[in-house]
This record gives C-alpha cells, sequence and structure tokens, in this order.
C-alpha cells in the first residue's frame, strides 16, 4: 500500500527539511491543504476552471499507427491539448485557488523549461494576481517563446543567475525569494517535488489524469486498468499525476522515463534514479546526483522540463521499492521519437515527452497489452530544438 | 570533553561578537589563518561555514564565497584535515556551520566524531528539522558534548520559540529579519520591537542576533536586546580579492570593537 506519512514521507523518502524562516509558510500549507482543496466550493471551482477554462477532460486517444508499429495497443493521454499546452495547468489552477483561500496576494514560481513558468502567469492572469517567475539565465535563452508568453501574460521573469543558472537554481532563488517575502507570498512548485506537502499538493491537482483515464480507458476498453503506463519524468509531476488512482493497483506497470542525456555515464545526463544517492534537495529527502561531498551536481539533458539533479520522493519510493521501473533515453532518441509520432501520427511532442514515446522500444510488453504514454505537452516550445535536427531525421 | 562555548556563556553574557566566514575563502587554506586572525582581534566565537552548492538560507555574497571555496577544493574531510591542529592554536569557541545533506553524505556519526577530534564545539544546521534532531540526533551530540543552536524568525510563533529554547544547547540564533544573509543593513524600530518581545521571553539559552549585522553600529544595536550579534557576509565581502588575509581580518574586527 503506497501511503503518505503523517510526516510527509513516502516510505523513507519525502519530508520538509527547511530553515526556519520557511517554516510558518509551510506549516500553515500542511496545516490546511487537505481541508482546503476538499471544500465542496474548492472542488466545484476547480473542476468548473479544468473543464471550461484548462479542457479537461483531455481526451484518451488510441494511436493506431504508434500501436500498429510496437505491436500493442497504446494510448496517449492528450495532456498537451491542455490550455497553455501541458499538463503544468492542473497543478497552477488548484494552486492559485489555494493561495486565494490563504489571503495570498502575491505568486512566485520556478521554471524550467517555461511550462510551468507558463502555467502560472496564466492562472495569475486569470485571477489577478502578481506574478515573479524566476527562470536560470541559461533556460532563458533555449525556451525564449516561453519567456515571452510569460511576459505578455504580465508575469515578471527573473533571470536566476547564482550555481548552474538552470531550473535547479530558478528552484532556490524562488525558496529564497519566499524567505525573503513571507507573509502575501505563495510558493507555486511546478513538481511533485520540495518539502512536504508540495509532493503531495502537486500530486493530488495532477491525479486528474489518472481519474480521466480510469473512465475513458473502461469506456474503450471495458476495463479501468491498463497494462503499463509511460510518463517522462523530471521532478515526476506527469508521471505522479497518471499513476496516482493506479499505485495500489498492481497489476497495472508504471514506467518512470528518465533523461539519459548523452549517454547515463556520460558524465551529461540526468538519470536520477541510476546516478542518484539519496540525500536531500529543496527540502525533501529523496535521490539526488551529487559528489560525495554532498554537492549537488549539475545534471544535462537537452529537455528543460528533466533537466534536474533530484526526482520527487514518491518516485524515489516508487522506484527504490521496485513498484515502478526506471527507463532512460538519450537525447538522440527522444529526438528520434518525437520525429517518429509527428510523422505517423500527426502529434509533435514536446522533447520531455518524446523521451517517453521512445521507452516503448527500451522494455519489453506483450501484444495483447494495453499501454497509456501520458502525453505530457506539445512541442511547439521545442521547434527551435527540432528544426536544427530536421535533415537528420 | 570540554564544550568551550557554554563554558564561555557561563561566564560572559554581554557584547558577544560573533563572525561566520566561509570555509576554502577567499583561498583554499585560509582557514586556520582566518580563525587565529579573529580570535586575536577579540572574536568572542567564530562561526565556520561550511560551502554548500544549495544554501538555501543564504543570499548572493555567502553563495558566491561557497561556489569559490568549492571550486578551490574545499569538502568536510579537507576542512577537518585543516582543523586538525587548531587547538594547539586558540581556545575560542568554534561552531560549524552547513546544511543538513553535507553531514548525511559524510556520515553523521563520522561528522560528529570529527568534531570532537578536532575540538568543534557546535553545530548550526538551518534545515535539520527539530523533531528530527530530536529523535534521531539529540543523544548522539549530547553523548559529545557537542552544542546545537536552532534558529528563530520574526515570523517564529511562541510555542515554538519555547521548543527552540529547550532543545537548542549552544545559542538561540535569532534570525533579525524575515531575509536570506547579506540582504539588509540597518535595524529598523519593527526589528526593535521584535527583539524586545525575544527578550521579555526571558529564556533559558542565550540568544545571538544575525542577519544584516554588518558594522560597529548595527552590532552594538543588537548587542542591547541580546548576548551579542552575528556577522557574516559584511565579513566575507570585505576578504573578497584580499591577498592579507589575517591583516584584512585584523582590520575588520577593529572597525567593530574599538570606537
Amino acid at each position: 500500500m503506497i501511503q503518505l506519512s503523517e510526516n510527509g514521507y513516502y516510505g523513507s523518502f519525502g519530508g520538509a527539511y527547511i530553515p526556519e524562516m520557511l517554516y510558518p509558510n509551510v506549516k500553515e500549507l500542511q496545516e490546511n491543504y487537505l481541508s482546503m482543496i476538499y471544500a465542496n466550493d474548492f472542488q466545484r471551482e476547480f473542476h468548473y476552471l479544468l473543464k471550461d477554462y484548462v479542457g479537461r477532460p483531455t481526451p484518451l486517444y488510441l494511436a493506431e499507427n504508434l500501436s500498429a508499429k510496437h505491436n500493442a495497443t497504446i494510448y496517449l493521454k492528450r495532456e498537451d491539448l491542455c490550455h497553455t499546452g501541458a499538463h503544468k495547468i492542473n497543478n497552477t489552477i488548484g494552486q492559485i485557488l489555494l493561495a486565494k483561500k490563504l489571503n495570498k496576494k502575491r505568486i512566485i514560481a520556478e521554471t524550467g523549461a517555461g511550462q510551468h513558468g507558463v502555467a502560472t502567469a496564466t492562472v495569475c492572469a486569470r485571477m489577478g494576481l502578481e506574478c515573479i517567475i524566476y527562470m536560470g539565465a541559461v533556460d532563458i535563452k533555449r525556451q525564449a517563446p516561453n519567456v515571452a508568453r510569460m511576459k505578455m501574460l504580465g508575469a515578471t521573469v527573473i533571470s536566476a543567475t547564482s550555481g548552474s543558472q538552470t531550473l535547479k537554481d530558478a528552484t532556490n532563488e524562488a525558496i529564497r525569494d519566499w524567505i525573503n517575502n513571507p507573509v502575501d507570498t505563495h510558493y507555486i512548485i511546478g513538481s511533485v517535488v520540495g518539502p512536504h506537502p508540495y509532493p503531495d499538493l502537486v500530486a493530488r491537482f495532477q491525479s486528474v489524469i489518472s481519474e480521466e483515464m480510469k473512465s475513458q480507458l473502461l469506456e474503450a476498453t471495458g476495463r479501468e486498468n491498463p497494462d503499463l503506463i509511460i510518463a517522462c519524468v523530471g521532478g515526476g509531476s506527469n508521471a505522479a499525476g497518471a499513476y496516482y488512482h493506479y499505485l495500489n493497483d498492481l497489476d497495472v506497470r508504471l514506467i518512470a522515463v528518465e533523461a539519459a542525456g548523452e549517454g547515463v555515464y556520460s558524465g551529461k545526463s540526468a538519470a536520477t534514479s541510476i546516478l542518484g544517492t539519496e540525500g536531500i534537495i529543496h527540502g525533501s529527502r529523496t535521490l539526488l546526483m551529487q559528489t560525495s561531498d554532498g554537492q549537488i551536481v549539475e545534471p544535462h539533458s537537452i529537455s528543460a522540463g528533466l533537466d534536474y539533479p533530484g526526482i520527487g520522493p514518491l518516485h524515489a519510493h516508487l522506484i527504490t521499492t521496485g513498484r515502478a521501473e526506471a527507463v532512460s533515453v538519450t537525447d538522440e532518441n527522444a529526438l528520434k521519437a518525437a520525429f517518429e509520432l509527428s510523422r505517423i501520427e500527426g502529434i509533435i511532442p514536446a522533447l520531455e515527452t518524446a523521451h517517453a514515446i521512445h521507452a516503448l522500444e527500451d522494455i519489453s510488453f506483450k501484444s495483447s497489452d494495453v499501454i497509456v504514454i501520458n502525453l505530457s505537452g506539445r512541442g511547439d516550445k521545442d521547434l527551435n530544438t527540432y528544426m536544427e535536427y530536421l535533415d537528420k531525421y | 570533553m570540554l564544550n568551550r562555548l557554554t563554558k564561555w556563556f557561563e561566564n560572559n553574557r554581554e557584547n558577544l561578537l560573533t563572525v561566520y566566514f566561509t570555509a576554502g575563502y577567499p583561498q583554499l587554506d585560509d582557514t586556520e589563518t582566518i580563525i587565529c586572525a579573529l580570535a586575536e582581534s577579540g572574536v568572542n566565537i567564530i562561526e565556520i561555514g561550511i560551502p554548500y552548492s544549495d544554501p538555501l538560507a543564504d543570499g548572493p555574497v555567502i553563495q558566491e564565497s561557497g561556489m569559490a571555496a568549492i571550486d578551490n577544493g574545499m569538502t568536510l574531510q579537507v576542512l577537518f584535515n585543516q582543523l586538525a591542529d587548531i587547538r594547539t592554536k586558540t581556545q575560542v569557541p568554534l561552531i560549524l556551520m552547513g546544511y543538513f545533506n553535507q553531514l548525511l553524505q559524510y556520515g553523521v556519526d563520522k561528522f560528529l566524531d570529527d568534531c570532537v577530534k578536532t575540538g568543534i564545539d557546535g553545530l548550526i544546521i538551518p534545515d535539520l528539522p527539530l523533531m528530527e534532531y530530536e529523535q534521531f540526533y539529540k543523544d548522539k551530540l549530547t553523548q559529545r558534548n557537542i552544542s546545537i543552536s536552532f534558529l528563530i524568525t520574526p515570523q517564529t510563533e511562541e510555542s515554538r520559540i519555547h521548543k527552540v529554547d529547550a532543545l537548542s544547547t549552544g545559542f538561540i540564533y535569532v534570525v533579525s529579519d524575515s531575509s536570506i544573509t547579506g540582504m539588509k543593513t540597518g535595524i529598523s524600530n519593527q526589528q526593535i520591537s521584535y527583539f524586545e518581545r525575544i527578550k521579555s521571553l526571558q529564556l533559558k539559552t542565550p540568544q545571538l542576533i544575525g542577519f544584516g549585522i554588518s558594522d560597529r553600529e548595527s552590532y552594538l544595536t543588537a548587542s542591547k536586546y541580546a548576548n551579542g550579534a552575528i556577522i557574516g557576509s559584511a565579513f566575507i565581502k570585505h576578504l573578497k580579492g584580499k591577498n592579507e588575509v589575517d591583516k584584512a581580518t585584523a582590520d575588520f574586527i577593529n572597525l567593530i570593537l574599538k570606537p
């Protein structure tokens, strides 16, 4: 039985390792999040916005050509069709409603690929709250279209220039902002990472993905459960959402696809479950890439959204206990899969999602298996990268 | 084992000057020089920062010094090697400040044993939860007579302040403002009323005020409301680019202590 403990642990992973300056805010969330998000009026508004603003339920699409190629029944859960182009908005809608309940006036967030930043800027515009997005200086360069979208939505984008200037450092800067603004500010974390209750909070908001999958699969196949669910994992929010209502259905194989970068052992990789060891990152005890001295190592992936040196504590627990199987896919194979899906299904996936598509080549399954791949985002933001490889694939 | 910090507090309760520096900065081997120069200049307690790649509670000055120190080759093992003979040089109370992940990777027991061997008197681990300390580490520190100091902030509730008072065995680190280190200078009236509120609680543990203490004036003001004050970022900033760190250290402390 996979269950969060009272103190916010999945097995030995999780908890809240935070400096005292963050304690009152985190405690406020810990004490209130469950009662607030399950209140009737909250649920009503959350589901109304998911339906009419985000465009849920997202389709569960039978990818016939992909199925024929891989000799199985493959469905794509079309999170790429959500407003703003990825699953990220499921969480930001939930958290902005929570921020309003907590009377916060100012929203901060970190972003890697920019999808969470855009999703946060979007809901802040909708709700009329000030929005500050921290983004690594390196990521600002490689995800320019999303930076422009955030600005057009009225957000202030602050370049994180400390450390390696990517997602890890943007997260550090957002946490420091929260320390400096302890009363009026809510921090919308974009993934199932950070101190308790964030991993659980974000997973609950993203769990709408697997909730819909259950009823859609029942209608399409006559049973709620697929044989496999495949999702990419950086921090792991789309995977957490796709697994959530299946965590204790042991007949469903959960496949977590990490970014191998230029190769798991190339020194330029983000395959945390293989390269990581137990430690603490961003307030959570989990698996992370670090030196023997405990310094956090900068990962590499062609996809900014998977370029994170840790994984959420839920995933650390699922993988170390064998409940989920970790697979890693290189930059090159993700690119191949992105072009393949574009050409045979007419769907351009995000680079992050492309890793999950390629996993079909890396795992074994039976021709009778029903597989759901969580198509977490669309590839518009990655067009610059894709264009570089147009002649190659 | 003697704990120089708690011993010190038995007889000294006023205007205690504590100074933080990042081990391995500006140069890898400056650690001993800086400790000795601080002690000789009249600093009462020295806080040695273990450089970390992701120091959540620290501002840009300490972050940058930490990155530079890591690039210089500083690790916990190197630091303990540098401190091996420090007790033949000075008896000033020494505190290590670091993030919990560093201790976990080094091994908490090994870390504590090495603290005993080198004569470290106390620890500050800002991201170690009180409950986890109480449950898993309190006995280990007590057995080795190593003290620990927890933080409070303007937002810390009174019931929690009493919990911090009960668990802290060194001092209470009174964070002067809602901020990361090195962000603000000067002390506002709002901060003064917070200091007065803490003082009126008559806590058992000595209190030192830190964050935003940068010069003689803020040190003296803070010391009126607590047992003393902690200077960090301002000292690191002063050391930047200095070749003769012993002289630079003495110059900086003289400006704080001498009218």
